[in-house]
């Protein structure tokens, strides 16, 4: 299962960039990330190529921060290849909680990270359909 | 215009042959029936018969919220349950209230001062008084509705809230008393120019207000917006409840009604009495209290006394408008809030000590409390939804706990200024 990192941030000036930059002091390279906000406060949420590094430096930098386990799926980069994913989880029955895109790619395929409600064999059922999912170190070293 | 001339107008040497009799008697009193006072007088190295003028009630010990709460329920009370006709329980801290008992003599004596009070605030037998303080466990409802029972007037015991009925019974009965908290007084005349009400419409002449601290200009912005004469009251339930001092018509002080209490002014925190014009903490003793006398309570607001001579002819000693607490307790839309109640309610939702802090603030007329809580590592969820539950949770939590509403906002581990090491607690932005 891919490590996601979480953190909370106050929707203040200079917030997002602080943590950046915590994090590439470290060495640290981001894969992915989404910024969910609300009117005072963030949740930031990354892939990165070590995440228990980055918990580490972001606990020490004072961070509150998170790992959840999250999954890194392949869909094919055409128009609706993404609709095709997730109509196949709506149809599994798996409940999306949030998702974002990556940024790079795999061969010719998107890549996509899904939250799902619960992840107890979630990789399974999304296999079962016909969606690839990728292992963690893939994604890490991606 | 007195309630009652002799007493209110008493001449100082008699008041003062009245005070020393009446503390003899309560301190005698305390000394038998109270095993608390007596074991404190008694560590003072105090024996019956040492006070021989009113100076020597310097020699007396304090008494405190937490000395009230020690003793809960009914420990400080000087005679037993069924002598007791009623209860009041005060917004206390964490934990358990205070409570205070009243005879039907102590029921008596606080409808006289409470006599005075409507009277010094302009009310006679022929005002309609709408008492819309709170009524219930808080002194404030039922200390004004016995007042205006007693002078004779017509009550309108319509407590706190509901704003509209407010104003269709003041229109429609033709009030000419309001009493309430200053708040709600600039509340209601928002609402009075919202509905386009014609002020010369209504019959309002006289405001009396308390249980919360106010200012001059709050005052002239009642007065005008209302058109009334707008008076400032005083009291505390651990005291008897309002009525322990009013202002007259020349709003310059509140008389203390010092043959039923001796106000005095301390350093709180040498405990050392002060003179009249320095600043500093009120205490009272009760003079004529049965079911619950205080000796030296320790009120915890900043004030100070004048003993000059007041034009309205009233003998009695005047304290300043209170100016402050010594203490960290806050007083918001009326309710009676502690930090540390705010602690407890987050540890309910949070389980670990909590960094947070109080800001409050007065948009327009209305008090504004706004908590801010450090995200903590438990609290934490990756899932905005998460986060907006516990956002409400707390504010739910303190709702029950407080009755009051506030806005909640998470922040950063950290990001709440601390000094030295200690976290700063509330931040008071009302310009009061």
């Amino acid at each position: 299962m891919v490590k996601q990192i979480s953190l909370f941030l106050e929707n203040k000036k200079g917030r997002l960039a602080h943590v950046c930059r915590v994090l590439g002091d470290a060495g640290i390279n981001i894969r992915a990330l989404s910024l969910a906000d609300t009117a005072d406060f963030g949740v930031l949420r990354l892939i990165v190529d070590d995440p228990a590094k980055t918990n580490k430096v972001l606990s020490e930098n004072g961070f509150v921060a998170s790992i959840t386990d999250v999954m890194a799926i392949q869909v094919p980069d055409v128009p609706g290849g993404l609709a095709d994913a997730l109509e196949k989880m709506d149809k599994a029955g798996l409940d999306v909680e949030y998702m974002y895109a990556f940024i790079g790619t795999a061969s010719q395929d998107a890549l996509v990270i899904i939250r799902v409600d619960s992840i107890e064999g979630a990789v399974e059922i999304m296999e079962g359909c016909g969606i690839n999912v990728l292992k963690e170190e893939q994604v890490y070293s991606l | 215009m007195y309630w009652n001339k002799p007493y209110e107008c008493m001449p100082r040497e008699q008041l003062e042959t009245l005070q020393l009799k009446r503390l003899q008697k309560i301190v005698e009193k305390v000394f038998h029936n109270v095993p608390f006072y007596r074991q404190k007088l008694q560590e003072a190295g105090f024996e019956l018969g040492d006070i021989k003028t009113l100076d020597d009630i310097k020699r007396l010990p304090f008494t405190t919220k937490q000395d009230l709460r020690d003793n809960y329920p009914f420990g400080m009370f000087s005679l037993p349950m069924s002598e007791i006709v009623r209860v009041h329980v005060s917004s206390g801290t964490t934990g358990k209230p205070t409570v205070v008992g009243y005879t039907r003599g102590d029921i008596n004596n606080w409808s006289e001062v409470m006599a005075r009070t409507l009277t010094c605030g302009g009310a006679t037998k022929n005002s309609i008084v709408q008492v819309a303080f709170g009524y219930g466990l808080f002194t404030g409802g039922l200390g004004a509705h016995y007042g205006a029972e007693k002078i004779g007037a017509s009550v309108i015991p319509i407590s706190g809230g509901n704003t509209k009925r407010q104003l269709m019974l003041m229109q429609d009965f033709g009030t000419t008393v309001l009493a309430c908290t200053p708040s709600y007084a600039i509340y209601l005349a928002e609402a009075v120019e919202e509905a386009g009400i014609d002020l010369s419409t209504l019959k309002l002449k006289h405001g009396i207000f308390g249980a919360e601290p106010w200012s001059e200009r709050m005052r002239m912005e009642i007065e005008k917006r209302l058109g009334i004469k707008a008076i400032d009251i005083y009291g505390l339930s651990e005291v008897i409840g309002p009525g322990v001092a009013s202002e007259c018509q020349e709003q310059n002080g509140l008389h203390v009604f010092e043959d039923h209490f001796i106000p005095e002014i301390i350093d709180p925190q040498t405990g050392e009495p002060l003179p009249c014009g320095e600043k500093g903490e009120l205490v009272f003793t009760t003079l004529t209290k049965e079911g619950i006398p205080v000796i030296r309570y320790r009120t915890r607001d900043i004030s100070m006394l004048h003993d000059e001579e007041c034009a309205c002819g009233r003998t009695h000693i005047r304290m300043h408008k209170v100016m402050g607490r010594t203490d960290d307790m806050l007083i918001i839309r009326g309710v009676n809030v502690f930090p540390s109640q705010i602690e407890s309610a987050l540890l309910e939702v949070g389980d670990t000590q909590p960094h947070y802090l109080l800001i409050v603030d007065r948009k327009g007329s209305m008090d504004e409390l706004e908590i801010q809580v450090e995200v903590s590592r438990e609290m934490f969820s990756d899932k905005v939804k998460g986060l907006e539950g516990l956002e409400a949770k707390i504010k739910h939590q303190i709702e029950s706990l407080l009755g009051l509403s506030a806005k909640i906002k998470l922040v950063e581990p950290h990001s709440i200024p601390r000094s030295e090491g200690k976290a700063v607690r509330v931040i008071d932005k009302r310009k009061i």
